[in-house]
């Protein structure tokens, strides 16, 4: 999707100066998409419909032992169900099926780590996107992902990932995902919508004897614009690794942070303290043995420490290493 | 009577010195452009974004591998022994125009030294770290973690390296006499007195 021509941009990657943001909040909403995992039954509608949406068709790769399909997300497919079996409890097995893609973070590590100007683009609704025209291939939105989801092509060295639908989002549509799930287990709304609806499922599930049941919106990334209600909201690890915590990893926000401006400024100083230094104390000059010169013109270098006496050369002459007596 | 010049380097150093500059300020240029927003115009000077990507870690390598041959040249001559804590502790008084109390050195002065080993340990670490990221072709074998330190090592590095080099520039244009030490491979004889009279002596036999 393309981010110049909206006027509701909230943040734009390695750009110092604020975007057009004229419709920015709270005239626009924030936007959510709910997964509930607990009426998930893996049928990968989503991840068909994301395909045929985008265009996208991945190759078909190996079997990897378990219902995944592909096997992690690629450059191709945005989006994979995720199957894991555990014991939340011994004896009690539970298949628990997560649908991975971007997360959309309120605070984009991507977006944050990007250094190429506009590639990556957060509108005001939330929805983080990859404006690929602007993408030079560096691979800093893997760096900087709290979620390992961006993938980069190697056939065009862009990196890819779940744009939340922007195109369809921005005419009052809902992502495919949301529109092909059979069971209604992903929604689409304001994220206080998303969030009102969780609570209601969070209820239903302590009911059923889940009770640590609650919605995943991590804080530790300001939040989320993709959300999950989950059956042991206490261990998130439970689902393929997801993370307790995810937040931007301090080495990131120190390269992308602190350190930006005070190297530069560091560098600038040098420069510019070097020349004031010159302008101040002046330069160090040696005093050459005036008069030499005009006896009789005559230049000799002297090309190496002497064995037995100065080695010397005369000037635009080949140097033969002739030692002088 | 005759004006006097002393070698300071052979034809093949100051060729190489030259190549690891031209080097440098490629690599240099196309690195801060993904540094800081405001340096991301000088991608405009290798092509735009994509190609600044492509090229900049082939320059760097290049930079890295020309300055091996320059280490092996002239490391013995860059050890730091007990008379550069002397230049060291006087350099202040230097800095504000007094050189009277510089103790004599030898080729090169503590700062030169100092500046050389900045670039050999900022070269080393650039040049492995830079390994750990250079997409596509070897960010593969290194997880994300590593990525993430490799990057902030990286840039660090970097800019120890831009600081020292604009430490070694300035010097040059400060101290006269200096530039042509590699633009033309000799100095005159006043320049080692005044500046090297250690150096002077050893070329010279006290002469």
């Amino acid at each position: 999707m393309s981010s110049l021509q909206t006027l509701d941009i909230a943040a734009r990657s390695a750009t110092t100066t604020p975007s057009p943001h004229a419709r920015s909040r709270p005239q626009v909403q924030e936007v959510a998409k709910l997964i509930d995992v607990s009426t998930c039954i893996g049928c990968k509608a989503c991840q068909v419909a994301c395909m045929q949406w985008n265009d996208l068709r991945d190759e078909i790769g190996d079997v990897g032992g378990s219902y995944n399909n592909p096997n992690d997300l690629t450059p191709d497919s945005w989006t994979v169900m995720r199957f894991a079996e555990v014991e939340p409890e011994p004896g009690k097995l539970e298949w628990l099926i997560r649908k991975d893609g971007c997360m959309h973070c309120e605070d984009p590590g991507c977006l944050k780590a990007c250094p190429a100007p506009g590639a990556i683009v957060k509108y005001s609704n939330g929805i983080v996107d990859f404006i690929s025209e602007h993408c030079v291939g560096c691979g800093n939105c893997v760096t900087g992902c709290p979620f390992d989801v961006p993938r980069i092509s190697k056939t065009d060295n862009k990196a890819y990932k779940c744009s939340l639908c922007s195109d369809r989002v921005g005419v009052g549509l809902e992502p495919a995902c949301v529109k092909a799930c059979p069971t209604g287990a992903i929604h689409f709304g304001t994220k206080d919508a998303m969030h009102e609806y969780a609570s209601e499922r969070i209820v239903d599930l302590k009911d059923r004897g889940f009770a640590n049941a609650g919605v995943y919106d991590p804080a530790g990334v300001g939040g989320t614009h993709v959300m999950y209600v989950l059956q042991h909201a206490d261990r998130p690890g439970l689902y393929s690794n997801l993370p307790t915590n995810p937040k931007i990893s301090p080495l990131v926000s120190l390269w992308k942070g602190v350190a930006k401006p005070l190297a530069v400024l560091a560098m600038v100083g040098a420069v510019v303290g070097s020349f004031f230094h010159y302008m101040k104390v002046g330069p160090i000059e040696a005093k050459e043995d005036k008069g030499t010169e005009d006896d009789d013109g005559d230049v000799v270098v002297i090309e190496a420490p002497p064995e037995h006496g100065v080695v010397v050369a005369p000037l635009d002459a080949p140097p033969d290493g002739r030692p002088r007596a | 009577m005759t004006q006097r010049y002393l070698r300071r380097y052979r034809d093949a150093t100051r060729m190489n010195h030259w190549f690891v500059a031209l080097m440098f300020f490629a690599a240099a240029l196309s690195g801060l452009a993904f540094f800081h927003p405001s340096l991301f115009f000088f991608s405009a000077l290798f092509g735009g974004g994509p190609w600044t990507r492509i090229l900049h870690p082939f320059l760097g390598v290049a930079m890295v591998l020309g300055f091996v041959f320059l280490f092996f040249t002239m490391w013995r001559e860059n050890l730091l022994d007990r008379s550069d804590r002397e230049w060291i502790a006087n350099a202040p008084k230097m800095l504000a125009g007094d050189k009277a109390s510089m103790p004599p050195v030898g080729k090169y002065n503590a700062g030169q030294k100092l500046v050389f080993w900045a670039f050999g340990l900022s070269l080393l670490l650039l040049f492995v770290t830079g390994f750990m990221f250079w997409s596509p072709w070897f960010v593969h074998f290194f997880p994300i973690t590593v990525r993430r330190i490799a990057v902030l090592v990286h840039s660090v590095s970097a800019v120890v390296l831009i600081l020292s080099v604009i430490t070694h520039i300035y010097a040059a244009i400060w101290v006269k006499g200096t530039l042509r030490a590699m633009t033309r491979g000799t100095v005159t004889e006043g320049w080692a007195k005044l500046n090297h009279p250690l150096w002077h002596r050893k070329m010279t036999r006290g002469e």
